[in-house]
């Protein structure tokens, strides 16, 4: 065994060199005209070699590295305790989430206008983990392309606004309807598909629309995004120092206080707590009706679902449907946030960041989903200063994630359904 | 009256030919059994019943409607209910929700009915009602796996091995249970290793070899028949 370990981390160690070596071993240099080819710094060649031996020291002691990381203490505040009766469980998961709720209502108006910002943009993503959660957590369909989704809520605003000049009200709903709509038509054809090709497939969707929106220059502007993507406003009033849109007034001036540019920030703001709020209460909903049984049931064992005459197709359906049409929401809140968007802001990572929530929040849950989804945002914000390094920081949490919590932050609990005696 | 009425079906894995056509009927009323070794075909021809797969050749008529092309969702919702080889119970819901997967498209009405009478015949159930149906033993998912395919009040249902790895005295108790849904009009179709017992209460038996039917009596006149005796009657 141990000969065997020496050889794989020999093996490794000469990969290692022969993938960096080309890449950092040579440079190319402009000498006037010419390009010419120089050999790197020493310093470069002998830190290549560190690297190589690094990777030849721990692949050949693995076995103790990783136990060791094992041995770390569980991250599990309720290790040993009995699990909590269900009754009481779902009274203090809804206790605790209420308490973020309120707490979230009183938030803009104690910080900075740069933290509202950032907690807008921490609910758009509770939003889209939320629905992704639906798909992934409950109806148990790995979906990587669901970006796709968000873009398409997005671009309906952009586009609608630019060629119709329709207002936030009006595009929300139908920015998530058509969102909605298309996860129900790219649905139908891959959802025969299981697990790995479904995943396939999806992120191949993903790309796609991508793609088709960075090239399709006359209609989206290609790579140049479509900017001037109006604000929400509070029945006709703006929120601009000036109105942009005739017969609307101005929030400031109709209250008869000076203008400031937070006002605006807020509102988007509590915009967006009001749609996460919603959000998270319909997913409930639907969590308990029998379409969520159904899909539970589906993941759980599929011949058996479809055995008890569900059809297999509208099940999966319904979770891809309703997990589209909540990207689409999130899509239209993110739209007019920036006001402006291009193909770059739906590229997979935004898919994978996602899905990185829906899996450390513990598939499922939606108090984890929505804690996960805080950490997942601001945690790399905090760490501005190492924002080279973000990536990196991210990984090492998700693998220590991984070792030490593998069944998410907050695991799902099921809540059991009993037939209500009156009926 | 035919309940179920399987004509020179065929059926295939990819190339693979598993049943190389079978005929069978099962009359309003009977318990029918099939018996046959292992690898015969008989997981097969039941899940061809409930189209997956679906038979790439011959007919399949359930109570005189033709359902050879129907879908597994359509077939399931007419009167037809199975249990699977496995039970495939879903072990993450409890003994209620089960249930209720079993009565997803009835009514809330029909569901507390069939729920009661589902206790009625399994009281074992009614004590694990809100217990997660995978921590229970094997004789009580079975009990399970047979109440979540009464729920939606079958005319006909379907059993694969339902005393697979299963104590005798367990066993005992569920082919009493078997007999007790004739009594309720409920039509039988039996398939069962355990030869035996599933002849003995049969009212006809038929013998699947590698694909095709080899035998086909009375339950008692196959238990007297000397080949069916050597092959599954242990002599
Ligand atoms: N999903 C499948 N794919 C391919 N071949 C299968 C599949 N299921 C069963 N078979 C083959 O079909 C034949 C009949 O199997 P089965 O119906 O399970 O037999 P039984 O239930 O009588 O033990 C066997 O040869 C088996 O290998
Ligand atoms: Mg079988």
């Amino acid at each position: 065994m141990a000969a065997n370990n020496y050889r794989h981390a020999l093996f490794c160690a000469i990969v290692t060199l022969i993938i960096s070596f080309p890449i950092l071993g040579f440079n190319l240099e402009a000498k006037g005209v010419n390009i010419e080819l120089t050999g790197a710094k020493t310093s470069t060649i002998v830190a290549v070699i560190l690297a190589a031996v690094a990777v030849f020291v721990f692949q050949a002691y693995r076995d103790s590295f990783m136990g060791l990381l094992g041995k770390l203490p569980k991250l599990n505040p309720l290790a040993g305790r009995e699990p909590m009766e269900q009754s009481k469980r779902v009274k203090l998961e809804s206790w605790v989430l209420t308490g973020i709720v309120v707490l979230a209502l009183f938030w803009p108006f104690v910080v900075s206008r740069g933290s509202v910002d950032l907690a807008t943009l921490v609910l758009i993503y509770i939003m889209l983990a939320l629905g992704l959660n639906v798909v992934v957590g409950l109806a148990g369909l790995l979906d990587l392309g669901y970006v796709a989704f968000y873009a398409v809520g997005a671009y309906t605003f952009a586009l609608l606004s630019q060629y119709t000049g329709i207002s936030f009200w009006m595009a929300l709903p139908i920015g998530a309807l058509l969102a909605g709509l298309t996860g129900m038509i790219l649905g139908f054809p891959v959802l025969r598909l299981r697990g790995d090709y479904l995943a396939i497939v999806t992120l191949g969707f993903g790309e796609i629309i991508r793609i088709l929106l960075n090239n399709w220059t006359t209609l989206t502007g290609g790579p140049n995004g479509i900017g001037g993507i109006p604000e929400p406003t509070l029945f006709g009033m703006e929120f601009g120092r000036r109105i942009k849109e005739e017969g609307n007034t101005s929030f400031h001036e109709t209250f008869g206080i000076a203008y400031s540019g937070e006002h605006k920030v807020i509102f988007l703001y509590l915009i967006a707590l009001v749609l996460a709020v919603i959000t998270a209460l319909i997913i409930r909903r639907f969590m308990r009706m029998p379409v969520g049984r159904a899909w539970e049931a589906l993941r759980e064992d599929e011949i058996a679902a479809r055995s008890l005459g569900l059809s297999r197709t509208a099940v999966k359906l319904s979770a891809f449907t309703i997990g589209a049409f909540f990207a689409g929401f999130a899509g239209t809140v993110f739209a007019s946030k920036q006001g402006f968007i291009s193909p770059e802001s739906f590229v997979f990572l935004e898919s994978a960041i996602i899905l990185a929530i829906v899996v450390l929040g513990g598939m499922g849950s939606q108090l984890g989903v929505i804690l996960a989804a805080i950490a997942v945002t601001i945690l790399p914000e905090l760490a501005r200063e190492f924002s080279e390094y973000r990536m990196l920081i991210f990984g090492a949490a998700m693998v220590l994630m991984m070792v030490w919590r593998p069944q998410g932050l907050l695991p799902m609990r099921r809540i059991h359904i009993t037939l209500n005696k009156q009926g | 009256m035919s309940m179920l009425v399987l004509e020179d079906v065929h059926t295939h894995y990819g190339k693979i030919e598993a049943l190389h056509g079978v005929s069978v009927e099962v009359n309003k009323g009977e318990i029918v059994s099939l018996i046959g070794a292992n690898g015969a075909g008989k997981t097969t021809l039941l899940m061809t019943v409930c189209g997956m797969p679906q038979a790439s050749s011959g007919r399949i008529f359930l109570e005189g409607r033709d359902i050879t092309n129907e879908p597994t969702a359509q077939i399931m919702r007419s009167g037809l209910a199975i249990v699977p080889e496995g039970r495939r119970i879903f072990s993450g819901l409890t003994v209620e929700e089960n249930l209720h997967m079993g009565g997803f498209f009835n009514n809330k009405t029909e569901i507390r009915k069939s729920q009661a009478h589902v206790y009625e015949l399994f009281p074992r159930l009614k004590e694990r009602e809100h217990q997660r149906a995978g921590t229970m033993s094997g004789g009580e998912q079975q009990m399970l796996a047979i109440g979540r395919a009464l729920m939606s009040r079958p005319n006909m249902i379907i059993l694969d091995e339902p005393s697979l790895g299963l104590a005798p005295l367990i066993i005992k108790q569920i082919f009493e249970i078997i007999g007790q849904l004739r009594e309720e009009g409920i039509t039988v179709f039996l398939v069962e290793q355990n030869a035996h017992q599933a002849l003995h209460l049969a009212d006809r038996g038929y013998v699947l070899e590698t694909g095709k039917i080899r035998l086909h009596d009375t339950g008692k006149n196959l238990l007297a028949n000397p080949d069916v005796q050597n092959a599954y009657l242990g002599g």
